[in-house]
């Protein structure tokens, strides 16, 4: 759906860098330091600090209610920090207003005026801002093709398919050039085909761009796919920022380990597995079953997926505590009520402190 | 094939059977009046009213080329001017300024909202208090009086004044309803709207021009439907503030004093009254339809 436009547009100013062929927003990477917001009693997010690096495709990860939306209001300006600092580029945005400071949000709900066409909905911010008819209609069209819009700049959003109108939400923010994009949680309103196909356009939009991206999901594949770097968070506390593959790799908390990856990670206490009080964090993957396996367990459910095989059990003598192992589909798979035997990957351990459910 | 039929012959007869209650209620109270009034309305009747005979269906066409109807059409339509759009105009402002969360915001909404328990009687009383010539609380207040001298002859017996004052007074009765109205019509709307202007930029005012009024759209509609068809039947305020007067000029008889005011000029005639109250239901009917029609196509209605 993303197209190239290959001539210089009108309406890229002089302080805009180019690359790809479009016009791109001036640098800036996002800067949080300490950030705390309070409303009444409640802490929604306790000292946050995150370096957003330009260009980055960052990902606010976690459970409803985190906190991750909140971190993200902050940084458009929509929510004033109790607490902290809020950099974008080299300014501390703290007081200033969110038209000052290049950021666009795209909402959940798309947020699209119903009473005006795609075209005065792209137009939007640039009318605002006072620009000129002819450079807000050219910039307007430009934004539209890019994302395969163009011959429905006559319609009401009303008249659009759910795709379409996310599509306008992300050219209203496009058409402004932001150094920075907030999308707060811009998929989950459409089906599973749309938002896998519109994943890899948002990562396709964000090479092209070449701006700063703020992501905000709850979604771990859409963290895993799309993000240069994630930020989980957990009870308005980050928990851990890194590449997807260094928080998928190496989980900081028990809450990371859990969070990211389906089936989760099977977390238990060491004793059965080898001597210690901490806790063992084992992914489903790296589970064999195996007749000189050390974990015997007795087999509750066998869940056929197709490709693989999840096999949920309770360890023999730990009757609390169920593991899952994911084999092939390929492999004799044990039946319910079966006794087997599970060996854990040794070099794919995850150690924790059972108190705090740190790394160690 | 028999079955369906059967069963739809079924449904009918319970359908007639569940709406007869409602069809009872509405026969007696709107269709036979009206029905009646509609024939009341060709009756031509001496000047005392007495001796009605039938035979006149030129009557309507009589009342509507006749010069009492043509102005007390004139001061309907001027009260209707007066009222409804500074009406919407005060009850979207007070709702706008009380959409906010802010402490002790309940007090102002109650308070704005009050004249909806107040009934017309009640209000034209105050006003009339208010209003009276020199002993009337306005009148007593010096820089007020200094401001409008007419306040110390009256308001309302100032044929030049006393339908603004009249309109004024039925502005004030009215505004409880219109601030009910658009603050539930405010509140659904989706604050991410709010947001995401004010992200792209927009001050407070262009957030109220591209988003509060557009959104409001169906529910200014509403009003001003409503407050059209109560302006041309705004009966108590007239009949208790001016008594369709000053004289003889009339300057306040509206179609509705004209049709039942004690000093109507065809107070007696049941016939010309009748004929009178069934046009201003037609205009009433006519000036919704224009409404509807003519906004319907500029008001979005959420999908």
């Amino acid at each position: 759906m993303l197209k190239t436009v290959e001539s210089r547009p009108h309406w890229a100013g002089d302080n805009r860098r180019r690359r790809n062929g479009v016009a791109c927003a001036v640098m800036a990477g996002v800067r949080l330091i300490g950030m705390t917001k309070r409303f009444g009693g409640t802490t929604a997010v306790d000292g946050v600090s995150i370096d957003i690096a330009d260009r980055d495709f960052m990902i606010l990860l976690g459970p409803s209610g985190c906190g991750k939306s909140t971190v993200l209001r902050m940084i458009a300006g929509l929510e004033d920090p109790t607490e902290g600092e809020v950099w974008i580029g080299d300014r501390k945005v703290n007081d200033i207003e969110p038209k000052e400071r290049d950021v666009a949000m795209v909402f959940q709900s798309y947020a699209l005026y119903p009473h005006k066409t795609v075209q005065a909905n792209i137009e939007f911010p640039l009318k605002v801002r006072g620009d000129a008819k002819k450079t807000r209609e050219l910039a307007a069209r430009e934004a539209a093709d890019m994302l395969g819009l163009g011959e429905y700049l006559g319609r009401k959003p009303g008249q659009l398919s759910g795709g379409q109108r996310q599509r306008v939400a992300l050219a209203r923010a496009i058409v402004r050039q932001p150094a920075v994009f907030c999308m707060d949680e811009p998929l989950s309103n459409l089906d599973a085909k749309l938002r896998g196909e519109t994943r890899a356009e948002l990562v396709a939009l964000h090479h092209r761009l070449g701006s700063t991206f703020v992501y905000v999901t709850h979604d771990q594949v859409e963290a895993m796919t799309m993000g240069t770097r994630i930020a989980v968070m957990n009870q308005g506390v980050l928990q851990q920022v890194g590449t997807p593959q260094e928080v998928y790799d190496k989980p900081s908390t028990t809450f990371v380990a859990t969070f990211l990856g389906t089936p989760p990670m099977n977390i238990f206490p060491a004793g059965s597995l080898e001597p210690g009080n901490h806790l063992v964090g084992v992914r489903p993957e790296h589970l064999t079953i195996d007749e000189n396996g050390r974990l015997a367990a007795r087999v509750v459910l066998v869940e056929q997926l197709g490709h693989e095989v999840h096999v949920t059990c309770t360890v023999i003598g730990h009757s609390e505590t169920r593991i899952v192992v994911r084999t092939s589909a390929e492999a004799t798979t044990p039946r319910e009520g079966d006794e087997i035997h599970v060996e854990a990957w040794a070099h794919r351990r995850h150690h924790f402190d059972p108190q705090t459910g740190r790394r160690i | 094939m028999a079955l369906a039929r059967r069963t739809r012959r079924k449904e009918t007869g319970l359908a007639a059977l569940m709406l007869a209650p409602s069809l009872a209620i509405l026969g007696v109270f709107v269709l036979y009046p009206l029905g009646k009034a509609v024939w009341l309305g060709h009756q031509r009747c001496n000047s005392q009213g007495k001796a009605c005979t039938s035979n006149g269906w030129d009557q309507y066409t009589d009342v509507l080329r006749s010069p009492e109807f043509h102005h007390a059409l004139i001061v309907t339509a001027k009260f209707a001017l007066l009222t409804v759009p500074l009406g919407l105009v005060l009850g979207v402002g007070l709702a706008v300024l009380a959409d906010r969360y802010l402490r002790g915001i309940g007090i102002f909404r109650t308070i704005f909202s009050s004249t909806v328990a107040t009934s017309i009687a009640v209000a034209s009383l105050m006003w009339l208090f208010l209003l009276q010539p020199s002993t009337g609380a306005l009148a007593r207040v010096g820089w007020i009086t200094r401001m409008f001298p007419v306040i110390k002859s009256g308001l309302l017996s100032d044929k030049g004044t006393a339908l603004t004052a009249v309109a004024m007074s039925s502005v004030w009765a009215n505004l409880g309803f219109t601030f009910i109205v658009v603050t539930a019509g405010l509140q659904s709307i989706p604050r991410d709207l709010y947001e995401s202007a004010f992200v792209d930029g927009a001050g407070g005012w262009r957030r109220f021009t591209n988003v509060t009024i557009p959104m409001l759209g169906p529910t200014l509609l509403f009003a001003s439907v409503v407050l059209v068809s109560r302006a041309f039947q705004a009966y108590g305020e007239v009949d208790l503030l001016t008594d369709g007067g000053p004289q003889p000029q009339g300057s306040t008889t509206t179609l509705t004093y004209l049709i039942y005011g004690n000093e109507s000029t065809i107070r007696n005639n049941d016939g010309l009254q009748a004929t009178t109250a069934v046009l201003l239901f037609a205009v009433l009917l006519v000036l919704s339809l224009v409404q509807f029609r003519s906004f319907d196509k500029r008001v979005h209605y959420a999908s």
